[in-house]
């Protein structure tokens, strides 16, 4: 068997040469778990590793292609974020509170990615319970990036990407509630898709903010990301919110893909004061490309965009203050007793102990615009600003096709930079909040570096709800444009 | 009732501790109470925005009234699920006494 390199490989080359018989499914996984053996340590993008449930489920699959099954996941390992249920692994979402918890069940995503064929190798780090843009607020280790080591690799699914970037897994699985598929894939230099709200189930990911979270791929390329999505997407009996709507071939959309008459609107608001230039240029520039290649470009203004952080923050933590509510140390996790042992000290002590800052800091928050008296003034308002901002994107999608614009204000900052400073960090997630609030689909694609450190840029592209053939189309000739 | 054009809002963190059943020794509170009116004051940007008339937006699509087929489905096996109590005996999971 030849030296396989996962860092120069993607699911579908992967699938190809499993196909022609030049490696199997076995050796690919054996060669996933040496990459993690030997790079992790410096990344820090894995958890877990089921070293030996991926190398059954391996020569399972090897089994049965032998046996003259074949398909795009077919044997192909996927890293999981740490948030999404996988039967017989450990499930924590990088908090305290579910250490040593482990799921009795598999999510549908999980279910489906198997049903697919792929592989469940090993649990990704996260920022606990999601809350969080650089992974820094995991409660077990620290995340580097691998594109720029000393710096974040952006969050919530940080480990997702640092874990595609870093060699250590052909594609992997996130989810974004505000921004924590795309901004990490931006930081990383990887693909990112965040589907519609309604497209993927929720059911088995645990619950942060239920209006705004979807799960999504970070992958090596657009292809790869389309593959997954076509796995993962349609209608759940278990999500009432996940919609029934046919589930297209993504793969198909691709072939040809072209920005001839493609009617880009790049919104005024996302280029403004406090984004760094370096990170404006590189958005620009690619922009200039997709003009260059027959896209036809206008600038077109989302004037809400201002109050998008506002309403982000009061509806997520009121649903996370809800969500969480669940860890009590009753049922599941930890627990523990407070001085008089009652029942009410047990709630206290063990989600005091179990719960981390920020995610302690966003339950208060939650709980605090919720509560009576300030319901109707923050919680009610922000559902109808929430409505204004919508309506941004309802009216700029009457005009144009996608909006093309940058993921993040900067590009991949050093470790530790936001400490002590929440509001800092939750102003960098202007740009990508907005489409959660609105359902829409939305994907990152690495856009060139910044010429100072070097940083991965990512493009950001939106589409409206349930248009991820036409998002994906976008991103695919986006992606042949920037490679010329 | 409040109102957020007023001026802002104290914030009550032992209230708020009851609520979300936290335990914070007097300079937690004081840190997250300062964090809290940092952020509150941020948000109250939304006082600015004239919403009357506008419908609230509670959910990414709208969706109502999504029916499934009622078909029965196995639950977990109470092993199964007892497995991750912290507390538990045979059958049931154990909690302290709350009747006396």
């Amino acid at each position: 068997m030849a030296e396989i390199d996962i860092s120069a490989l993607t699911v579908a080359s992967a699938q190809e040469a499993m196909q022609r018989g030049d490696f199997s499914s076995e050796e690919l996984v054996r060669a996933t778990l040496a990459a993690i053996e030997e790079r992790d340590g410096a990344i820090g993008a894995y958890l877990s590793v089921d070293a030996d449930g991926a190398l059954e489920a391996a020569r399972e699959s090897d089994r049965r292609r032998r046996e003259g099954a074949s398909g795009a996941l077919l044997g192909v390992p996927v890293a999981m974020k740490d948030i999404f249920n996988v039967a017989g692994q450990p499930c924590t979402c990088a908090s305290r509170i579910l250490e040593g918890y482990v799921s009795p069940y598999d999510a549908t995503v999980t279910a489906r990615l198997k049903a697919a064929g792929a592989i469940m190798c090993g649990r990704v780090n996260m920022d606990e319970f999601a809350m969080g843009t650089s992974t820094e607020h995991s409660a077990f280790k620290v995340t580097q990036n691998p594109a720029a080591p000393g710096r974040v690799p952006g969050g919530s699914s940080g480990g997702s990407a640092a874990a595609v970037a870093g060699g250590m897994a052909l594609a992997s699985m996130g989810t974004d509630t505000g921004g924590s598929i795309r901004q990490p894939a931006s930081f990383c230099g990887c693909v990112g898709l965040k589907p519609s709200y309604g497209r993927v189930s929720r059911y088995g990911i645990t619950a942060f903010a239920s209006s705004l979270d979807q799960a999504g791929p970070i992958a090596k390329n657009v292809r790869d990301a389309a593959t997954l999505l076509g796995a993962i997407a349609g209608a759940d009996p278990h999500d009432q919110t996940c919609l029934d709507r046919p589930v297209p071939d993504y793969g198909a959309a691709l072939g040809g893909a072209s920005l001839e008459g493609l009617h880009i609107g790049v919104p005024k608001e996302y280029f403004i004061e406090g984004t760094d230039p370096e990170v404006m240029s590189r958005v620009r520039a690619a922009i200039d490309r997709a003009a260059a290649a027959g896209a036809r470009v206008e600038e077109i203004s989302l004037p809400h965009t201002d109050c998008a952080i506002a309403v982000y923050y009061i509806c997520a933590t009121a649903e996370a203050s809800a969500n969480l509510a669940r860890f009590d140390g009753i049922r599941y996790g930890r627990r523990r007793l407070g001085p008089d042992a009652s029942l009410q000290s047990l709630y206290d002590r063990s989600r005091t102990e179990g719960f981390g800052a920020e995610v302690k800091r966003r339950i208060l928050l939650g709980t605090y615009v919720l509560s009576s008296g300030y319901y109707d003034a923050y919680y009610v308002r922000a559902l109808k600003a929430r409505t204004l901002v919508r309506r941004d994107f309802d009216e700029a999608f009457a005009k144009v096709d996608a909006i093309f614009c940058p993921v993040a204000p900067t590009a991949a900052y050093p470790l530790g930079s936001t400490a002590g400073d929440p509001l800092k960090a939750y102003l960098g997630d202007a740009f990508t909040v907005p489409a959660n609030l609105a359902g829409l689909c939305g994907i990152s694609i690495p856009c060139g570096r910044t010429a100072t450190d070097g940083l991965p840029v990512g493009l950001q592209i939106l589409c409206p709800p349930f248009a991820e053939e036409r998002l994906l189309a976008a991103a695919s000739a986006m992606e042949t444009a920037l490679a010329q | 009732m409040n109102t957020a054009s007023s001026q802002p809002d104290t914030i009550d963190i032992d209230h708020l501790c009851r609520l979300a059943h936290f335990d914070f020794t007097a300079e937690e509170k004081e840190k997250f109470r300062s964090n809290l009116s940092s952020i509150v004051g941020y948000v109250r940007k939304l006082a600015d925005l004239d919403l009357d008339g506008i419908e609230p937006t509670q959910y990414g699509q709208p969706v109502v009234n999504a029916m499934r087929d009622d078909e029965v489905e196995a639950s977990l096996p109470r092993d199964t699920v007892l497995a991750n109590a912290p507390d538990a005996s045979q059958t049931e999971f154990r909690m302290p006494r709350i009747v006396e």
